[in-house]
């Protein structure tokens, strides 16, 4: 080399070059000829070493997005089975298959290759209805899984951007959703795609256009299936895979959070590695998924589209219902009132349309998403956190969660208020007003009662922290009184009710220094005080030694007013503790 | 605790209660370490607890049978799968109690796909939580913020290698480029976008009532059209209709005839979007507003039947009251009071269509419907 050193370094290299012979080591021999090939060619060892010894911890609600995962996956399998039959057409043909109520019915091709699917092809059936339990499981599955991010603060620094792609997924998942449901062409998916045009077109200023443009024309039109199929086989999924894919990576690259417990800190993973736990109990959980939703499929009838009959835009199902995603949005339709509608300047504005289907499936995951900015805007915690919180310690963020899923869930079954009036026997007029004034009153009651709920649990942690370990040995004193000893220190299984962070509101500065020079950022700051008291005004802080040690000296003067003589051997006797 | 913090000055806080310390924003509620009671101390893993199949062989042994039989039990529901595909015909049915009859395929082939995966799955699991190892690995967390000297590293090639291009001191170039950049997009959009699909013109506002095909550019003039019963495609004799009777109402040219399966309209879905009409009679004693008198023909009275809410056909009349419901979102229409709303989501009544009858007898329009059918849009007016 040192005859190379006055050349260029690319010279250097390539003096280098010939045959050079490295002897494999141990391992290589041992793993075969392919994975060397193919490590020769990439490096891949060091990576997939790296993967394989990597540590993920172990909690129930972990294996949520696992499901959703899974279900995506099963998702893309069928509906990729699914496209070798299914016809993306509206073009209308005659049925002449084997469903008998049906033959001789004019039909698009859509509505007809799903009949075929459904009754021609062997297999066909149970493949189409695992594809639609797959995509309700998919939805449910994500949904609880942000629940379990958010009640857990697993969002907070540096996992903003994980629940911003989550948050983008969920909302494709949807729109992927009522893509995929609308595509057989029958009566009730037809009857969602008619409302769904009509509530395009009655967005402000461009709605008549908008409605033409994605129709391709007049609704229906002959466009709308063969769009709805391009945007559902192909650009939502791409989208979905690509995000998901950022989503699952950054979750191995900031390692998973985990729960506090003994020996878990901030700065450790606890857990069990993927070689070989990981891999055979994820691995067997993607089996367990798919054999789940086939058992359902099998079982369990899923949209029948042949019972609806193919679409037709003058006769309508009564109780049409879109799949449980979409019922938020259509809820909110049923709920706005029609006095919201007005004319102006001969211009026509449905504030009682297009707020509840146009914005409000936005609307919700952009506060969805914004949420996380907002909690550290209002804590200034710059901090990385990786041990996740109790959703009781921190009150006021599960009483927005679930005054959020309050109002949600209130959507939700606005949606069924003509299912539910004729189960119930009750007015479907008395039913939509009640969901009216409870989409506003209910989220502020549950938020009250949760963080009530919230800082009540709290204070039985701290009281049964305080009460100590009872340690079951009972003493007598020489006058004959008994008591239970209770043993000083924290025993290790109430680590759990100590751990968290004592919490205390942001004070704010005088608005004018010492000097009489007026701050300039105090109307920031008196917003962020105000936030801040809302968040932590009335925290509960957990226990703390020396609050401990003095409940225990309380302890033993009670007792020793009841037996003076016994309690200085008491407190002689008592095992020295975690002070 | 840093007193002034170059970045938020001023905002040094105090905290409520009684510990004195100063707690900068920048951290947070979180009341610092300084000078706070001590936190008790993270007393450690827990001790392992050995399971059985870790202490005692034959535990072993039983968890080892245990997971066989369940990769048994998916191989055997794999074979079962494979014969069951080729012994049943699509179109069997089965009886299966609690469930009723149901596809014998379906059931058959998704019980047995279920069994084939689940015991794979079962198995694994079992397999990892009886016999692979249970004692927790800790590994250690970094922060994930890269040194300072990266960040400053990718700062310089930015500027410094970046700059080599000589973007900065000539702005020509800068200009330029960005203008092309922010271009190029333009013929991408402008072809998806300009080429989606007609614009609507004038054919939200007509209907096949106006006296023919309504798509966008249709210029129809106006003659009566007979009200044709839907799908029957026959006309309507005003005599005919009894008092609480409904009919489903095409106009006449509109749907193809029923037994030939010919004529029609060319856009057939289309123009049935638009121009589906109910036809009710009331006693014309209830009807309390006379233009609806007016418009209908002793009591006979024809209303659109897409919803001025979102379009959904209004498909439920309730006799006794004379409201028509809306299945989609509940929208209630008063028939008696001129169709006006008076319950749910939508703001205008269904638009009347006025009628009368020909020399036959037979129930015709008598002109057009006055405003735009099915849900608001912004040039409705």
């Amino acid at each position: 080399m040192s005859t190379t050193a006055n050349q260029r370094p690319a010279d250097a290299l390539r003096t280098g070059d010939g045959p050079r012979h490295v002897a494999p080591s141990a391992g290589a021999k041992k793993i075969g000829g392919l994975a060397g090939w193919v490590d020769d060619r990439t490096g891949a060892a060091k990576p997939v070493g790296y993967l394989m010894k990597k540590v993920f911890p172990d909690h129930w609600s972990f294996m949520l997005g696992e499901i959703a995962m899974y279900s995506m996956i099963i998702c893309l399998i069928t509906g990729a089975f699914l496209t070798f039959w299914f016809v993306p057409s509206a073009g209308h043909t005659v049925y002449d298959g084997s469903y008998v109520p049906l033959r001789g019915v004019e039909m698009s091709e859509a509505y007809a290759s799903t009949l075929h699917i459904s009754f021609d092809i062997k297999g066909g059936l149970i493949i189409r209805q695992i594809h639609h339990w797959a995509a309700l499981m998919f939805v449910v599955a994500l949904v609880v899984h942000m629940f379990r991010v958010f009640f857990t603060g697993a969002f907070r620094k540096p996992r903003e951007i994980n629940w911003v792609i989550g948050s983008v997924l969920a909302l494709l998942a949807i729109v992927e959703g009522f893509a995929g449901y609308s595509l057989p062409d029958d009566l009730l998916s037809g009857t969602g795609i008619r409302a769904m045009a009509g509530f395009v077109q009655t967005a402000p200023v461009i709605g008549s256009y908008l409605v033409y443009g994605i129709f391709g024309g007049p609704f229906p039109g002959e466009m709308i299936i063969p769009r709805l199929y391009s945007a559902h086989v192909l650009l939502i999924p791409a989208i979905l895979i690509g995000l998901f894919t950022a989503h699952i990576a950054l979750v191995a690259l900031q390692k998973h959070t985990q729960f506090p417990g003994p020996g878990r800190t901030n700065d450790n993973v606890v857990g069990y590695p993927v070689m070989p736990v990981y891999a055979a109990k994820a691995g067997g959980f993607f089996f367990i998924v798919f054999g789940v939703l086939a058992l359902i499929a099998a079982l369990v009838q899923i949209n029948p589209v042949w019972a609806y009959g193919p679409y037709d835009p003058s006769p309508v199902t009564a109780g049409s219902q879109p799949d449980w995603y979409m019922g938020f949005a259509d809820g909110a339709l049923r709920l706005l009132p029609g006095w919201l509608e007005f004319t102006v300047f001969g211009f026509t504005v449905s504030m009682n349309i297009f707020p509840g289907a146009l914005i409000l499936l936005p609307l919700v995951y952009v506060i969805l998403g914004a949420y996380p900015f907002v909690e550290r805007w209002v804590t200034g915690d710059e901090r990385e956190h990786h041990l996740l919180e109790r959703p009781r310690n921190a009150p006021v963020r599960t009483g927005i969660g679930m005054a959020g899923i309050t109002a949600y869930t209130v959507l939700l079954f606005a949606s069924g208020n003509d299912i539910m009036a004729i189960k119930l026997g009750m007015s479907i007029n008395d039913l939509t007003w009640f969901f009216r004034v409870g989409f506003f009153v209910l989220p502020v009651v549950v938020f009250w009662v949760t963080k009530r709920v919230c800082l009540s649990l709290q204070r039985r942690d701290r009281d049964t922290v305080l009460h100590g370990r009872e340690s079951g040995t009972i003493i007598r004193t020489p006058d004959g009184r008994f008591f239970e000893r209770h043993e000083a220190g924290l025993p290790e299984d109430q680590w759990v009710l100590v751990q968290h962070e004592a919490v205390a509101p942001l004070e704010l500065e005088p608005e004018v220094d010492e000097h009489g020079v007026a701050r300039p950022a105090a109307r920031k700051d008196r917003m962020r005080a105000r936030l801040s008291r809302f968040y932590f005004a009335d925290a509960v802080n957990p226990v703390t030694p020396a609050e401990l040690a003095a409940a225990h000296h309380h302890g033993h003067e009670t007792e020793a007013l009841e037996g003076s003589q016994a309690a200085g051997e008491i407190e002689s006797a008592e095992p020295a503790g975690r002070h | 605790m840093n007193e002034q913090d170059p970045h938020t000055p001023g905002t040094e806080v105090t905290p409520a209660g009684s510990h004195g310390e100063a707690v900068r924003l920048d951290e947070g509620h979180v009341v610092g370490t300084g000078g706070l009671p001590d936190r008790f101390t993270n007393p450690g893993l827990p001790h392992h607890v050995p399971r059985m199949a870790d202490l005692d062989e034959s535990a072993a042994k039983r968890a080892e049978k245990q997971v066989a039989a369940l990769f048994g039990v998916s191989i055997i529901a794999t074979l079962l799968f494979i014969v069951l595909y080729f012994a049943l015909d699509v179109d069997q049915t089965v009886f299966i109690p609690g469930i009723g009859t149901t596809s014998a395929t379906n059931a058959g082939l998704g019980v047995t796909l279920a069994f084939s995966l689940l015991g794979i799955g079962l198995g694994a699991v079992h397999w990892a939580k009886t016999l692979m190892p249970d004692e927790e690995v800790v590994e250690e967390r970094h922060p994930l913020r890269a040194a300072d000297a990266d960040r400053d590293e990718v700062v310089r090639v930015i500027t410094e290698e970046g700059g080599k291009s000589q973007i900065g001191r000539r702005p020509l170039l800068k200009m330029t480029m960005g203008g092309a950049l922010g271009l190029f997009a333009v013929p991408l959009v402008l072809q998806v976008g300009g080429s989606l699909g007609e614009m609507p013109q004038k054919s939200l506002s007509l209907t096949w009532w106006n006296g023919g095909p309504s798509g966008p550019g249709e210029e129809p003039t106006f003659k009566p059209l007979r009200l044709m019963k839907d799908p029957e495609n026959q006309p309507i004799k005003a005599s005919d209709v009894t008092i609480g009777s409904v009919y489903h109402v095409m106009p006449q040219g509109l749907l193809p005839d029923p037994e030939t399966n010919e004529g029609g309209a060319e856009h057939l879905l289309e123009e049935k979007a638009k121009a589906a009409v109910l036809l009710m009679r009331l006693d014309p004693a209830q009807i309390q507003s006379q233009k609806e008198l007016d418009w209908g023909y002793e009591g006979i009275v024809a209303y659109s039947k897409i919803c001025t809410h979102v379009g959904c056909p209004v498909g439920l009349y309730e006799q006794q009251t004379h409201h028509l419901l809306c299945p989609c979102h509940q929208s209630t229409f008063d028939v008696t009071q001129d169709c006006k709303v008076i319950f749910g989501p939508a703001k205008r009544p269904l638009p009347q269509l006025k009628i009368t009858v020909d020399d036959e007898g037979y129930l015709v329009s008598a002109q057009p419907f006055r405003e735009a059918v099915g849900p608001s849009f912004w040039e409705r007016g």
